[in-house]
């Protein structure tokens, strides 16, 4: 492999974890300060390239859609809230995966029922559409980085909102004791409300900016969402500097494992079994620390 | 023998005759209900009586089953007799083998990380070319359980395939009951209800909830290789997530922590994806193709309303038979513990 094309990796790699973070923030965000796992939060990425799909397609512009989207993504989220969500805060977990295991069916169905089941795509926005150069033959897309900005913008935005708004001091006193916060007179389940339509736009934000470069299909959150959990097994659950850590870490793994030629006793080990590097990252992260790498002890 | 012991023998003997009136169609669907039972009933060993809450469980099924299409020579037929403890062993080795990692985490850790695990499965006999990829292997020839040139059953016959999965079924119920019931199957209630003080009492709670995984593991082996027998095909989607959830549904929907409920379940479920299957066609919309939208729902309003499934909601309708109902060796669930 020559610097240019290492190079180019490496972009795609940081592109693809940055990405991945936003999704898995979002669902890390959920788990830490409500304690409710969300399995359907991959819907959300799909809902979300769709939804930069068809808006798209009804509104002319990617960049009216794109807004409109997240309006559409968040009031979405509070209404799921307010209809099952808040029902399942005194459940157990394994209550709290089936029932959005059933929403994943719903949306899937959903998504069948409005939007068809064809493969669709976004254009690239013509002002981002141009690539740089690198060689006479390499060269690299202009939105690939423009991705990559976005999500380190969105990423440092999280963390300023947690580490020195109010809200993010409210939001950081309810996930260590929902009920001295709710004494202070403040209302818990408003808060609630707006962490899960956040945690949910940001999955769907994250499948908005990445659908002009990715194919926008029936079931494309599922992988998007067991890779998440990897993420959050890897970066401790519930921490934001984990899931940051963690997905670049996958993000880099999965793009060098896909190209790099591994052969071990004549048997091509990669990128034949490319799609199992992140798992057995994971597994060593097991052994080395059951709690994540930032994790807390439970 | 007690009162509950006659009643389901005389379920068992009565499930053995339908073969005898009933059309192929149906044999064959509660056979599948059956294989589905035990399924069910090997995950509720970690769902229900160790707090292992696996969302991962169809990595087992798969596995045997994808054994059986491996050790299945071209053309030709395996042994019953070799192919299934083959089948059953390689499932306990992979549960050993997942179990080994997982086993280390617990609450939701446990649940993404089993997820996980069967997922990399998954995509491993999705991605590559080993058993057909991603369209599945077919078996050729269904096992042959000749004994030295005699033939006790064949499972070219419909028939014979549900009478060995009934006999698998009532097999695995008189073994988890024996298991629960032993010293292990104590140990293993405690360790859900509180694993320090087990740990403080000197439980290697470890190898307990280990050993608990490889069990269940084993035993959705089992049901894999029986399903592998009857459908003559395996692929990816068996080791899918999609029938873990269903599976996770099933035991849920019986009653999680006995050993029938997820029998119950099991049946519950197959008849309910039957018949939204079938669902007409209602203002253009063909409703039947679109029945996992119903099923969804269904999941969101049983898990809200039916949280003990369906063998909680005949004990709060009956209370007075409660304890009937509790020598069926259901006595270890619902919240309810004696450890």
């Amino acid at each position: 492999m020559d610097l240019h094309t290492f190079l180019i990796q490496l972009l795609n790699g940081v592109q693809y974890g940055l990405l991945l973070f936003l999704v898995a923030s979002g669902l890390t965000l959920v788990f830490g300060i409500m304690g409710i796992i969300n399995v359907a939060h991959g819907s959300f990425y799909m809902i979300g390239a769709y939804l930069a799909w068809s808006l798209t397609a009804r509104l002319g512009s990617f960049w009216i859609a794109v807004p409109a989207a997240i309006v559409v993504a968040a009031a979405v989220g509070v209404l799921l809230e307010w209809l099952v969500i808040r029902r399942l805060y005194d459940r157990d977990h394994l209550y709290q995966v089936l029932l959005t295991y059933g929403l994943i069916l719903v949306f899937e169905e959903m998504r069948s029922l409005l939007w068809g089941d064809d493969v669709r795509g976004v254009p690239v926005p013509a002002s981002l559409g141009s690539s740089i150069p690198l060689t006479e033959t390499l060269s690299y897309p202009v939105y690939r980085l423009f991705i990559s900005g976005v999500c380190l913008a969105v990423a440092l935005l999280i963390v300023w909102v947690i580490q020195k708004t109010r809200l993010g001091m409210i939001i950081r006193a309810g996930s260590v004791d929902r009920q001295m916060v709710q004494a202070l007179g403040i209302d818990v389940h408003a808060l609630y409300r707006v962490v899960f339509a956040a945690g949910i736009t940001l999955a769907a934000f994250a499948g908005m900016v990445s659908a002009p470069v990715s194919a926008i299909a029936p079931g494309m959150g599922n992988p998007v969402l067991i890779v998440c959990f990897v993420i959050i097994v890897i970066g401790g659950m519930g921490s934001v500097k984990g899931a940051m850590l963690a997905s670049l870490l996958i993000g880099l793994v999965d793009t060098f494992g896909k190209v790099v030629h591994v052969e071990i006793g004549g048997l091509h080990v990669l990128p034949e079994l490319s799609s199992m590097t992140v798992y057995l990252l994971m597994a060593v992260v097991l052994l080395w620390r059951p709690e994540g790498i930032f994790g807390r002890r439970a | 023998m007690s009162r509950s012991a006659v009643a389901l023998v005389a379920c068992i003997v009565a499930l053995a005759l339908v073969p005898l009136f009933a059309e192929k169609f149906y044999v064959q669907f509660f056979a599948k209900i059956i294989i589905m039972a035990i399924l069910a009933m090997s995950l509720d060993l970690l769902l229900g009586y160790a707090g292992l809450v696996s969302f991962g469980h169809a990595a087992f099924y798969g596995a045997a089953g994808y054994a059986l299409a491996l050790a299945t020579p071209q053309f030709q037929a395996a042994s019953f007799w070799t192919s299934l403890p083959l089948a059953v062993a390689a499932s306990a080795l992979l549960a050993l083998a997942i179990g080994f990692f997982v086993v280390r985490t617990r609450g939701i850790y446990f649940i993404m990380v089993t997820l996980a695990f069967a997922q990399m499965l998954f995509f491993l006999f999705y991605d590559t070319k080993i058993a057909g990829g991603n369209d599945g292997i077919y078996i050729d020839a269904r096992p042959v359980a000749d004994i030295a040139g005699w033939r006790p059953f064949s499972l070219d016959d419909y028939r014979h395939v549900y009478w060995l999965a009934l006999a698998f079924l009532a097999a695995v119920y008189v073994l988890l009951r024996t298991v629960l019931r032993s010293p292990f199957g104590r140990a293993i209630a405690g360790i859900r209800v509180n694993e320090q003080r087990m740990i403080s009492l000197g439980y290697a709670t470890f190898r307990y909830k280990l050993a608990c995984f490889v069990l269940s593991g084993a035993i959705a082996g089992i049901a894999g290789y029986l399903a592998a027998v009857q459908f003559g095909v395996v692929n990816p989607e068996t080791l899918g997530w999609h029938l873990s959830a269903a599976v996770m549904m099933m035991v849920i929907l019986g009653g999680m922590g006995t050993l029938l409920g997820p029998v119950l379940g099991a049946a519950a479920w197959m008849l309910l994806e039957l018949g939204l299957q079938g669902l007409p066609d209602a203002g253009g919309v063909n409703l039947g193709k679109h029945w996992q939208l119903f099923m969804g729902l269904f999941i969101v309003v049983a898990t809200l309303v039916l949280p003990h499934g369906i063998v909680g909601l005949a004990r709060s309708l009956r209370r007075p038979a409660e304890r009937s109902l509790d020598k069926l060796g259901t006595n270890d669930g619902l919240g309810t513990n004696d450890g």
